[in-house]
């Protein structure tokens, strides 16, 4: 259903060319999770916001490919983007308030956007917008619908934000960290629903976050990126469980909840290059505890992986 | 760790404490303004908001302890965080640090969550990390350079960023400057308020390491504020959990993790997100934390409590001892 | 200051600026004739159109246009840039401090403010006058009245917002004073947007010292500032002797313009969302 092909974007900054993306490829299927995991500065969420064209100046899409449902969207007129996204692709944000109007009713704000797609009438738009409250586990929508954002709780202004971006069945949700500024047993919630809600509604979940933990037991599969790159894709028990790149084996052993009783975090040495100015070769070379000559070469993506010297 | 099985001394504090707090609450009030002052005067209804942010705390953190103190947004952690670093003060109870209230360079350091908004962006670094000592006299201004340098190698930076504002380092770099500035003073005792929550996995492994290491160096003593059990089990002997306001249990960090009793902690454990988890349902708790302006009567979890019953929601469980070294808040406890 | 002159608009008003201070400090120096010096004054010469022996003509007493210009300018920023430093530094205080003390002397101070700016600035400015009669250092003390509480306003919301930042918490964890910590911390970062209220003000300063003076209220006349030029000339415009008044008008003019344009830039340049990181 999704097929992304040497995807590459670029920025222009002060220091030069910054690819935050760059030679992406992967394929998605309905009803198919992935977690797309990576440190700041990795590309992850321009990689999200590249797949619906919403790469603003200084940025943009260089080449590649994205094919959804069988058409190209890369190099698609804005006109027929727009028609696309929020109809068949929606986006979920860190911060609700980017979807959400602070001075406009959920309602006046929902319908508004049953209509930008369907012609329905009033009532059946509201009809729409009742039932797709209660699916995200909204109690009494009713009441809750005549509200303004500000009288919801964080969660609940997440949960309205995702009852928006379904509103019209996406084939497509593509989630930019949109629990990270939760509190965990919100975070639960959320996860626990969305994964009801793929299965319910046969969309397929892009999830963009920094946090491995979450995308266990959550996505079906795991893409890592680094310096702009996928650097080892597959499913999450493999990429968690026996993870083959030296950085996923070093982010995994960083997390704390792994490392129970005062032992050291394992740390990966040095620090995240900058995207304009990254060393020749394989990017995380410098950093690495494997790497020799051939490392100054990039290694293709190989059996999942992009490594001269897999782990295994 | 002073927890010992069989523990003489019944009562959940250290026998010495370097810092104790009983009996702490704190309230935050929104004042009346003028126009809501005349009316309540005219005889209308008008509420005073007011916060129990911190609701009759007790506990203790013993020399050279690990202390996790956990919850969600608006269980009053952070509060009772400058509450123990004396930033503010309690509105009831008494805060003690080595027998006295918290003044002066007598106090345990914070070290503070943002690391763009916990530097005075107009200062160098040499200013952030010195001032305090020179204007305390610890060193003079001569041994001011030599000072800083050292405060800098502690902290793994380089001492040659001295000149540099804050603006020129990376987040985890500006997370290190913080921690120097509250080490240049001496303290023994270092508040951590979500210290590493704003990093990057791999650069929060580095600053955690940090923490371990100048433990061991230079003796500290850490209650560590986190919404993130994770850091916390990695870290904390001992760990209290709040919730609203209110201590609802605290226990050994492995006992508690391995079985916690308070039906919040059994939650919020079930919820954090594990890398060992395998594909499963997740079977989240019930609604959302409640306003900390209108707390549920009684225990404040018992609506989101799959075990509450009537008991709960008109009574307010008290801490107790559920086994040595225990302390739970739940009247199912008996 | 790089970023500040790639943009073309800020560059001409800075470098306005600078010409206009440059002619206010020398103007003893450049200008063609002392116009405050009667003695060298020709009545002979007096209301002769611009061009010949006097570039931009004279007004009625015979006063070379284009000296009492230099002079007049002279005046002008005097008493603006005076009364703007004065009530930055007594306004930008006392708002910090209402910020960080908080309690009644915030109420109190705000309730001030809120009193002061509810009257319009000439009515003040002209009782003050009133009351106080002429001269420069009336004007600027009038001038400081009307304009502290703006300073004040300012300094307060930012001081509010810097207070609220964790670095402050972290100065007073460190045990420093309050003295220490309302100078070293708070002051200096909520100082930028102080400076750009303050190019905007001495603006408006300069143009309310115009107005009081062309109402004969400002400055005795002996010291003509651009306002009483233009008031000089205002009897003669409708007999097609428009230099009098025109000219010192066209100063003027140019002079907040160049003003606003240095603030314009400026504030959009203190403004940490705006910049980039």
């Amino acid at each position: 259903m999704l097929e992304i092909e040497n995807l590459v974007t670029e920025f222009a900054t002060r220091d030069g060319i910054a690819r935050a993306v760059n030679d992406v490829s992967f394929e998605l299927k309905p009803k198919e999770i992935l977690g797309v995991v990576g440190e700041s500065g990795s590309g992850k969420s321009v990689l999200g916001y590249s797949m619906i064209g919403l790469v603003d100046p200084p940025g943009r899409v260089v080449s590649g490919s994205v094919r959804f449902e069988g058409r190209e969207l890369i190099g698609l007129p804005e006109e027929e983007m727009r028609a696309l996204r929020g109809k068949r692709i929606a986006m979920i944000f860190q911060d609700p308030m980017m979807t959400l109007n602070p001075v406009l009713s959920i309602e006046t704000q929902m319908v508004e956007t049953v209509f930008a797609h369907e012609s329905f009438d009033r009532a059946k738009a509201r009809k729409i917008c009742l039932e797709n409250l209660e699916l995200v586990g909204i109690a009494s929508p009713e009441r809750r619908l005549k509200q303004y954002p500000h009288e919801f709780s964080g969660g609940m202004r997440q949960r309205v934000a995702i009852a928006i971006a379904l509103l019209h069945r996406p084939a497509l949700i593509i989630a930019d960290e949109p629990t990270t500024a939760l509190d965990v047993t919100v975070q639960g919630q959320i996860l626990y629903e969305m994964q009801r809600l793929v299965r319910e509604t046969g969309a397929a979940l892009v999830w963009i976050t920094h946090d491995l933990s979450v995308v266990a037991g959550f996505a079906d599969s795991v893409a890592v990126m680094y310096a702009g790159r996928i650097v080892e894709n597959g499913r999450t028990e493999d990429v968690l469980h026996s993870p083959r790149h030296p950085y996923t084996r070093s982010l995994l052993d960083s997390v704390p909840a792994n490392n129970i009783g005062q032992v050291r975090l394992r740390q990966i040495p040095g620090m995240t290059p900058s995207l304009a100015r990254l060393p020749a070769g394989c990017s995380f070379r410098e950093r690495c505890g494997h790497a020799d000559a051939q490392c100054s070469s990039m290694p293709e993506m190989k059996t999942s992986v992009r490594c001269h010297h897999p782990l295994c | 760790m002073f927890f010992h099985a069989g523990n003489e001394n019944q009562r959940p504090l250290s026998p010495s404490p370097v810092l104790e707090l009983s009996n702490v609450s704190k309230r935050f009030s929104k004042r009346l303004d003028a126009v809501e002052k005349f009316a309540r005067r005219l005889g209308a209804d008008v509420p005073e908001h007011t916060v129990h942010a911190v609701d009759r705390v007790s506990f203790g953190v013993a020399r050279g302890e690990v202390v996790g103190l956990v919850g969600e947004s608006g269980c009053g952690k952070s509060t009772l965080g400058r509450l123990a670093c004396g930033l503010i003060e309690p509105s009831e109870g008494q805060v003690l640090y080595k027998g006295q209230r918290p003044a002066g360079t007598q106090r345990p350091q914070m070290i503070f969550q943002d690391p763009f908004a916990s530097l005075n962006p107009r200062m160098r670094v040499e200013e952030i990390i010195g001032e305090a000592p020179v204007v305390h006299g610890f060193v003079s201004r001569s041994e001011l350079k030599n000072y800083v340098s050292e405060m800098l190698e502690q902290v793994g930076l380089d001492p040659s960023y001295r000149r540099r504002y804050p603006h020129q380092f990376s987040g985890g770099q500006r997370a290190r400057i913080g921690i120097a500035r509250a080490l240049a003073v001496k303290p023994d005792f270092l508040v951590c308020d979500e210290a590493v929550a704003a990093l990057d996995v791999s650069i929060q492994a580095q600053v955690l390491n940090l923490f371990m290491d100048l433990r061991e160096n230079l003796g500290l003593t850490y209650l560590f504020i986190s919404h993130d059990l994770g850091v916390v089990r990695h870290l904390a002997q001992r760990v209290v959990v709040m919730y609203l306001g209110r201590v609802v249990e605290s226990a050994p960090a492995a006992e508690l993790f391995a079985a916690p009793n308070h039906p919040y902690t059994r939650a919020l454990l079930a919820e954090v997100p594990r890398l060992e988890r395998k594909r499963r349902e997740f079977a989240p708790i019930k609604g959302e934390i409640p306003s900390p302006l209108a707390p549920p009567a009684g225990c404040h979890f018992h609506p989101r409590c799959p075990h509450a019953t009537e008991r709960c929601a008109r009574e307010a469980p008290v801490l107790r001892e559920i086994a040595p070294g225990r302390l739970s808040a739940c009247h199912l406890n008996g | 200051m790089k970023e500040f002159l790639s943009n073309r608009i800020a560059a001409t008003g800075l470098a306005m600026l600078m010409v206009v201070i440059a002619i206010a400090l020398f103007a003893p120096w450049i200008s063609p004739q002392n116009p405050y010096d009667l003695g060298k004054l020709d009545l002979m010469d007096s209301r002769l159109e611009p061009g010949g022996k006097y570039l931009l003509g004279t007004d009625g007493q015979g006063r070379d246009m284009l000296s009492a210009i230099f002079y007049g300018l002279r005046v002008s920023l005097l008493v603006g840039a005076a009364s703007g430093v004065i009530a930055l530094t007594l306004g930008g205080l006392l708002g910090v401090l209402a910020a960080y003390v908080g309690g009644r002397f915030e109420s109190i101070l705000m309730r001030i403010v809120d009193i002061q700016l509810g009257f319009p600035a000439i009515l003040v400015a002209l009782i003050l006058i009133a009351v106080l009669g002429k001269g420069v250092d009336k004007i600027i003390f009038a001038l400081v009245c009307v304009q502290w509480a703006y300073y004040a306003r300012t300094a307060r919301s930012a001081a509010l917002v810097e207070r609220g930042k964790e670095y402050m918490e972290a100065a007073r964890g460190l045990g420093l004073s309050r003295t220490r910590i309302v100078l070293k911390h708070l002051l200096p970062n909520a100082s930028p947007p102080l400076i750009v209220v303050g190019t905007v003000q001495v603006a408006h300063a300069i143009a309310l010292e115009a107005t009081l003076s062309f109402l004969g209220l400002g400055l005795p006349a002996t010291e003509p500032s651009l306002g009483l030029l233009i008031a000089n000339g205002y009897e003669y415009l409708l007999s097609g002797k428009y230099w009098i008044s025109m000219y010192p008008g066209v100063a003027l003019l140019l002079t907040i313009l160049a003003i606003n344009l240095v603030g314009d830039q400026l504030r959009d340049q203190l403004n940490p969302r705006l910049s980039r990181a």
